[in-house]
């Protein structure tokens, strides 16, 4: 069994969101980054559990992105993983990301991706993997169970979950619910280094979005604060003034 | 040539969300001069000339056995067949759990810029700029769609129903639908009422309740609201609450038009997944705590006496 997992790499959670260039960059001075929570924590894991239930599986991770990326997939590697693939581009938008993948995609069983990448929030990459591919896709997946070759998943729908069962190979896009929390061990960490980490040259895609300008949220116009003892007040005013109930 | 809207069915029934991307595409349809046309795939309880009220002409409704149960990879060749067919110039999704499947599969398909989670009405005056929420809803983004088709998911609760006269053309359409690889073999509801990502009111509360057994006073006010619960992710990891309504960076995000936010601190992770938000209330004893600066109304108080008074003071507005 051979697990591809894309990774990706994102400002830390707590990072200071600003612009430069006229609003049209990010500014990434001073910005921490991290594996893309919902990579590490669900799809990453989830993975490295599957090994540990079938010692055989192999697992390969894939990112796109230039030299900066690769402490994040190094990372990565000290989770878990066997072997890492740099696909050498700086990626403008997901369906970039999803061809420069499919390329190298062609022969594995399972490939997990994250919901969403927590800066651009497309959530897009997987979907399109699929297509591309065209293999059966599951998106914001809250459990994966294998039995075998055939998959039973869980999906988060409107109000619910749903389950499905789906052969291999299939795209799965994981969220919360997919794999138990852990801690990366030090031995694990010193163990990466001597993992292969192969770089190859990209497909060139070209981009079908671009991103033109960024702005702030207006700000809020500051709390109006009531007093727990006039709780009748916040009902007058989430009725009156706010039209919210 | 048309603007093609996919709506999405729960039970045989139009998700709330649809009602949005119906108003949506019929008004992008307006803006560039095109027909704004719906696709509904398998059976429906609804009505569906009644669609027209949101301003679309015309209905294609795709009836298959193989479409009365979700899969993305049937659905997308059977929705790609419509798009070619009406001439489909845009495409709109919801950004729901549907259309999160479906927007990329299609635009892949017809080789189409997508924008997922677009939050208004595209600006067409230089080229097709779509805005977007990005560093979860910290930033906006203006994304051009460079494409011939363009591909749109908007987001749940970002656009305004609309309603007026009209009835549309219901029209049968001859697909080749696949047989589906996956197989859906069950689904359950979850815990709250009302389901958390279509909700108008979240309740939600954190780890200033102390502890599962003091859920009952928020669920009697969310019961009294209409609203769904929702919980900030230690009370999710303490398994105090399901996963499910773990709602932030890690968990669902949610943008309903009030969002009650109880003994909840608003660390920066929680906010990025709430802070689309129209409404804010925070009740928190701390007057300190970092939420009330994102809140639009606050009350400094202790929540095991604030929840049951504000519950009492819905009752009473609402006249029970
Ligand atoms: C990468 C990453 C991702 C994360 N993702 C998420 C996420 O998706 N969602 C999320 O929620 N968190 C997330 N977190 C965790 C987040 O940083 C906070 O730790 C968490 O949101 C705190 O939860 P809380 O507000 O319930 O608890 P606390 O921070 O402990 O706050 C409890 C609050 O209750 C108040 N309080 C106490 N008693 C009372 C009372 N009697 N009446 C009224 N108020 C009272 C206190 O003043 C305090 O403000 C993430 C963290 C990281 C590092
Ligand atoms: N540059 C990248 N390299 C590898 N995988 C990526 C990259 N960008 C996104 N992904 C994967 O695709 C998922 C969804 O990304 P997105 O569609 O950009 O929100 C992420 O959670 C990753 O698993």
């Amino acid at each position: 069994m051979k697990i591809l997992v894309c990774i990706s790499k994102t400002p830390d959670t707590t990072a200071k969101i600003a612009f430069t260039d006229n609003n049209t960059k990010f500014a990434e001075a001073g910005v921490q980054w991290i594996i893309n929570p919902y990579d590490e924590w669900y799809a990453l894991v989830r993975a490295i559990e599957l090994k540990e239930a079938d010692p055989s599986t192999v697992i390969h991770l894939v990112t796109v992105g230039g030299t900066d990326a690769e402490p994040i997939i190094r990372k990565a590697l000290a989770l878990g993983g066997d072997e890492a693939i740099r696909i050498n581009t700086q990626p403008l938008e997901s369906y970039q990301v999803a061809a420069e993948i499919a390329a190298v995609a062609k022969d594995y069983d399972l490939i997990l991706v994250g919901k969403e990448t927590i800066d651009y929030n497309g959530g897009a990459v997987g979907g399109m993997l699929a297509e591309l591919l065209d293999l059966p896709f599951v998106a914001n997946a809250t459990n994966f169970q294998l039995a075998g070759t055939t998959a039973t998943i869980k999906r988060e729908i409107e109000g619910g979950e749903e389950t499905i069962e789906c052969p291999l190979p299939v795209v799965v896009s994981c969220q919360k619910g997919v794999a138990e929390a852990r801690i990366p061990n030090m031995r694990g960490i010193m163990a990466a280094r001597t993992k292969p980490l192969k770089v190859v040259e990209p497909a060139a895609t070209e981009p079908l979005t671009e991103y033109r300008k960024f702005q702030l949220p207006p700000a809020k116009a500051g709390v109006k604060l009531v007093s727990p003892d006039n709780v009748d007040e916040l009902v007058r005013l989430l009725h009156e003034e706010a039209r919210a109930i | 040539m048309s603007v093609l809207i996919f709506v999405d069915q729960l039970d045989g029934h139009i998700k709330k969300a649809s009602h949005e991307a119906l108003t949506y595409g019929a008004k992008i349809a307006e803006q560039i001069g095109e027909t704004a046309e719906a696709v509904v795939l398998g059976n429906t309880n609804e009505d569906l000339a009644s669609l027209g009220q949101h301003g679309v002409k015309k209905v294609h409704h795709v009836q298959a056995e193989g479409l009365n149960q979700f899969d993305s990879q049937v659905y997308t060749k059977v929705l790609v067949q419509v798009a070619e067919q009406t001439g489909a110039k845009v495409i709109i999704f919801s950004n729901n759990s549907s259309g999160k499947a479906l927007a990329p599969r299609v635009a892949v398909r017809l080789k189409a810029g997508l924008v997922a989670g677009a939050t208004a009405l595209p600006d067409t005056s230089n080229g097709f700029v779509v805005r977007k929420n990005v560093f979860s809803g910290k930033a906006i983004a203006n994304v051009a769609i460079k494409s011939e088709i363009k591909v749109i998911s908007l987001n749940v609760n970002a656009f305004t129903i609309s309603q007026g006269e009209g009835t549309a053309e219901v029209v049968p359409f001859n697909a080749t639908v696949d047989t589906a690889k996956t197989n859906v073999t069950g689904t359950s509801k979850t815990s709250g009422k009302v389901a958390l990502t279509e909700a108008d009111i979240v309740v939600s509360a954190g780890r200033g309740l102390k502890g599962p057994e003091n859920w009952g006073m928020v669920e009697e006010l969310a019961d009294t609201l209409g609203a769904a619960l929702a919980c900030s992710r230690p009370v999710a990891d303490a398994h105090w609450r399901p996963h499910n309504e773990h709602v932030g960076q890690t968990g669902i995000a949610v943008a309903p038009n009030l969002y009650i936010a109880i003994g909840i601190s608003g660390a920066i992770q929680h906010l990025a997944g709430v802070n689309r938000s129209k409404t804010i209330v925070v009740i928190n004893k701390d007057a300190e705590a970092p939420f009330f600066k994102a809140a639009d109304y606050g009350i400094v108080g202790d929540a095991f006496d604030v929840v049951p008074k504000l519950t009492a003071a819905v009752q009473k507005l609402k006249g029970k």
